[in-house]
């Protein structure tokens, strides 16, 4: 393991509890603690803490922030209430994603949280496309949690009792053990869940504060990869990348009707008209034969045997127990049920195009039974 | 009977001419879950060095090289339908293949149990 990797405030609590720690996003993070299985079934019955502090957490400030982030974002900000998070995209000139974000008004400026991995760059991007009289703040002092899972509301609520009556994407500050916390309901795994974000200094008395409660177990970032797999959530850097549009990538929800149809922000136009003709190729979800998992990097190929498309993310669904991945396939390949062939470590593997998510998504939504 | 392992972290069993090749605990450890394994087909000659079968993990996906010429007696079928065998007893139930050796003199260049754990310790 080199020694490039920075430490995360959590660093020496992980290694206490055990954790197998990788470099990931420029950080040493934990992969797993008692197993990728046993955290994955725990996030999905009960509720799991992660540890996701290497993303990138930004304040975007200035009375020119909301029509300067237009400019760059596909959402709708002029209609975005406060506490509301939204998920968006970065672009390129020519619709490529960047990367991809969750923004979210909160008082006179936006809270962005970015991936780790591409953070430095965003913040450039940023900087360089806003107005010069909007600051771009790192918040390097504040650590990330997430806890996810259908136990995460018991958990959570009872150190906090307002959360209860979050919905899905909505988001508060609240006082948690005694330090000011944003809190929002929302995650990557498709459960019901939390992202928790509180000053670096605290972050270790909230993390065992959390892991004091039965319901909670640390899960690492190989069942992060897995759940959200398996909630059909793509990964930026593998499912999503510069070449790649959000109308390719099945994301046109994160394209505001209005900016839609008025554009005025990076990409547009090459979005405009792969909406108005339909994309050339389109991320899809694989049910796949067997039990042998096909992984990022496999060929879809047609029945001459050309190459006609791509897995992006694969692996074996502990809950399905079965293998299932995400491709790109061109537009004709793509309608629900058709079969695919898969080029993968020397063999040909069957499998079908089927709706994602591949585990149902078990959100909190609003008007939903407590 | 004598049990030998590789730097590739798998362990060898030779009995006279056969021997039983199987994944080491710690490599069980570092793979984590493991989810699915192919092994090879009777009959089939396998060189030393050479792949012979596969192992994945909800990670990734390995493949398990032969420590000796030989030609393959058996895989083990019930490894192949419960791959979690790998995990549990890595070194007894969980083993992959039985192979007849094709040059005995192959297994000299392993290394001994105490030379094995000197190696994972090192790593």
């Amino acid at each position: 393991m080199s020694d490039t990797e920075r430490t995360l405030p959590l660093d020496g609590w992980h290694r206490g509890l055990g954790a197998r720690m990788v470099p990931f996003a420029g950080y040493h993070m934990p992969i797993q603690y008692e197993g990728i299985l046993a955290e994955h079934r725990w996030a999905r019955e009960s509720a799991g803490l992660f540890d996701v502090s290497h993303m990138g957490q930004l304040l975007i400030a200035g009375a020119e922030a909301e029509k300067g982030l237009e400019a760059l974002l596909p959402a709708d900000l002029r209609i975005l209430k406060e506490g509301r998070p939204k998920y968006s995209l970065l672009l390129t000139e020519d619709g490529g994603i960047v990367d991809d974000l969750m923004v979210t008004r909160r008082g006179e400026h936006f809270y962005m949280v970015v991936n780790g991995a591409t953070k430095e760059g965003d913040i450039d991007y940023l900087r360089e496309g806003l107005p010069r009289t909007v600051v771009v703040d790192h918040m390097k002092e504040q650590a990330l949690l997430a806890l996810q899972g259908p136990k995460a509301v018991d958990a959570l609520a009872r150190l906090v009792s307002e959360v209860a009556d979050l919905t899905f994407m909505t988001a508060g500050a609240f006082s948690l053990a005694g330090v000011t916390a944003w809190i929002s309901r929302s995650g990557y795994t498709g459960e019901d869940g939390f992202e928790i974000s509180v000053p670096a200094s605290s972050v270790e008395a909230i993390a065992t504060l959390l892991l004091d409660q039965p319901e909670v177990k640390p899960i690492g970032l190989g069942a992060r990869d897995s759940l959200r797999l398996e909630a059909g959530l793509p990964l930026y850097g593998h499912d999503l990348d510069p070449a790649t549009t959000p109308v390719e990538a099945d994301l046109v929800f994160a394209l505001s009707k209005r900016r839609r149809e008025e554009g005025g922000f990076r990409g547009w136009h090459r979005i405009a008209r792969e909406l108005a003709e339909g994309p050339i190729r389109k991320r899809v979800g694989l049910a796949v034969e067997g039990r042998q998992p096909v992984r990022e990097g496999a060929l879809v190929v047609d029945a001459e045997g050309s190459e006609v498309g791509k897995v992006t993310s694969g692996g074996f669904s502990p809950t399905l127990e079965a293998p299932i991945a995400m491709a790109y396939v061109p537009l004709a390949h793509a309608a629900v049920g058709t079969a695919v062939s898969l080029g993968h470590r020397g063999k040909i593997f069957t499998g079908r195009v089927v709706p994602m998510p591949f585990v149902p998504h078990r959100y909190h939504r609003k008007g939903a039974p407590k | 009977m004598t049990v030998y392992y590789t730097k590739d972290h798998e362990w060898i069993r030779v009995e006279g001419d056969t021997a039983t090749v199987g994944i080491t605990d710690f490599a069980q450890g570092q793979l984590g879950d493991v989810v699915f394994v192919e092994v090879p087909e009777t009959g089939r000659q396998v060189a030393k060095g050479g792949e012979a079968a596969v192992v994945e993990s909800v990670k990734a996906a390995s493949d398990v090289y032969s420590p000796v010429s030989g030609k393959v007696v058996e895989g083990n079928q019930a490894l192949v339908d419960d791959p979690a065998l790998a995990n549990s007893d890595p070194e007894g139930e969980g083993w992959f293949f039985r192979l007849r050796l094709s040059d005995p003199a192959e297994v000299e260049g392993l290394m001994d149990s105490d030379e094995y754990k000197a190696f994972c310790d090192s790593q």
